[in-house]
């Protein structure tokens, strides 16, 4: 009875996965984003995490072990039978940062979605993928009725290095959301060339 | 202090853990599986030929069963595992855990933590995305 469906298959291929994380503010269209342009309904996964040593609210100094479950969304786009990018969208809330360390191990970039009408929001996952180092591109997403402000200006108001892509988006918008993306790995690429040549040189 | 470190060891959640604790039943208390390393939620579990075998193995709860067969038609990374069988993904570690100790499946290595995918994987993914 058990495994009989599957029998006499021709092995599968393994594909090489990669993931690149979506992170902002609650609210800011984390998994609109990833809906766009996930080829799956983005899922949901729960990841029971045990916040082992971190003082509670309200037992100021107390050092106490506490369950907290957290809800992550993801979507998958399979680029060629080898080669599949997951999207992970990042639990807003800052004291979430533990489980966005093993989120972050090996991805190969990351998505800092703005608002900006609330752009303070996306300032802790700036601060935290430049101090891990780990690529990323921030993008603005136009909500209908938000002023416009030039990219420029909002690149000013973050304080950017240079080198971090800055793009206005719909995160509805499947087109947008791939230029994202695309601009978000084309800055991993050239940060792993700018290495490279620092190492033989 | 820390007890994030006990990677390795099985260990089992207090009392206090409330509504996360019926999910790891399944599990036998255990929350990560013995010997081994944390699997990333991108690692694909394959089926290895032994799963094809009927029955083999009369130790293994419903869960492993769906397991094997989410993925012997794909292989399935950890994630939509949770997310396809609405369980705790600490959870699904655990019974992959197993499945991997019974040799009905493996698990791919994502690329390790710290270092970057080689450029021309990179290039291919830009590539891949344009062509979306
Ligand atoms: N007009 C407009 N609405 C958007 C856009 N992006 C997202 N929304 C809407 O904003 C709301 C929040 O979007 P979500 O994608 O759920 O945001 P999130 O970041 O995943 O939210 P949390 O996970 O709760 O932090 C939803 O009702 C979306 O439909 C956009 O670009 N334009
Ligand atoms: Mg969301």
């Amino acid at each position: 009875m058990v495994f009989g469906r599957s029998s006499r298959k021709k092995r599968p291929v393994e594909p090489v996965t990669l993931k690149i994380l979506v992170a902002g503010g609650f609210g800011v269209g984390k998994t609109t984003l990833v809906g766009a342009v996930s080829e799956i309904r983005p899922l949901r996964t729960e990841e029971a995490l045990t916040e082992a040593g971190r003082p509670v609210d309200d037992t100021a100094g107390v050092e106490s072990k506490k369950t907290t479950t957290v809800a992550m969304d993801f979507g998958r786009i399979t680029l060629r039978e080898d080669l599949v990018l997951y999207l992970f969208g990042t639990p807003g809330q800052d004291r979430f940062w533990f489980l966005w360390d093993e989120l972050a191990q090996g991805a190969l970039g990351a998505v800092v979605l703005a608002d900006t009408r609330r752009l303070e929001d996306c300032f802790a996952g700036i601060d935290y993928f430049e101090r891990r180092g780990i690529p990323f591109a921030v993008a603005v997403n136009c909500f209908d009725g938000a002023a416009r402000y030039p990219a420029e200006t909002v690149r000013t108001a973050l304080d950017l290095d240079e080198g971090v892509p800055l793009l206005l988006c719909d995160a509805r918008d499947r087109e947008t959301v791939k230029e994202v993306l695309i601009a978000v790995v084309e800055h991993a690429l050239a940060r792993s060339a700018d290495r490279r040549q620092t190492a033989t040189t | 202090m820390s007890e994030a470190g006990q990677q390795g060891s099985p260990h089992w959640f207090d009392d206090e853990a409330g509504p996360v604790v019926r999910p790891y039943a399944m599990t036998r208390g255990r929350t990560s599986s013995a010997s081994r390393h944390r699997l990333d939620l991108i690692a694909l579990v394959v089926t290895e030929p032994a799963a094809d075998d009927p029955g083999r193995d009369q130790t293994l709860a419903p869960e492993h069963v769906e397991i094997v067969e989410l993925c012997s038609e794909t292989p399935q990374s950890i994630a939509e595992l949770a997310a396809g069988l609405d369980l705790p993904v600490g959870v699904v570690r655990v019974l992959v855990g197993d499945l991997v100790e019974d040799e009905l499946v493996h698990v791919t290595r994502p690329v390790p933590p710290a270092e970057l995918p080689d450029e021309s994987i990179l290039r291919e993914v830009i590539n891949g995305l344009r062509a979306l």
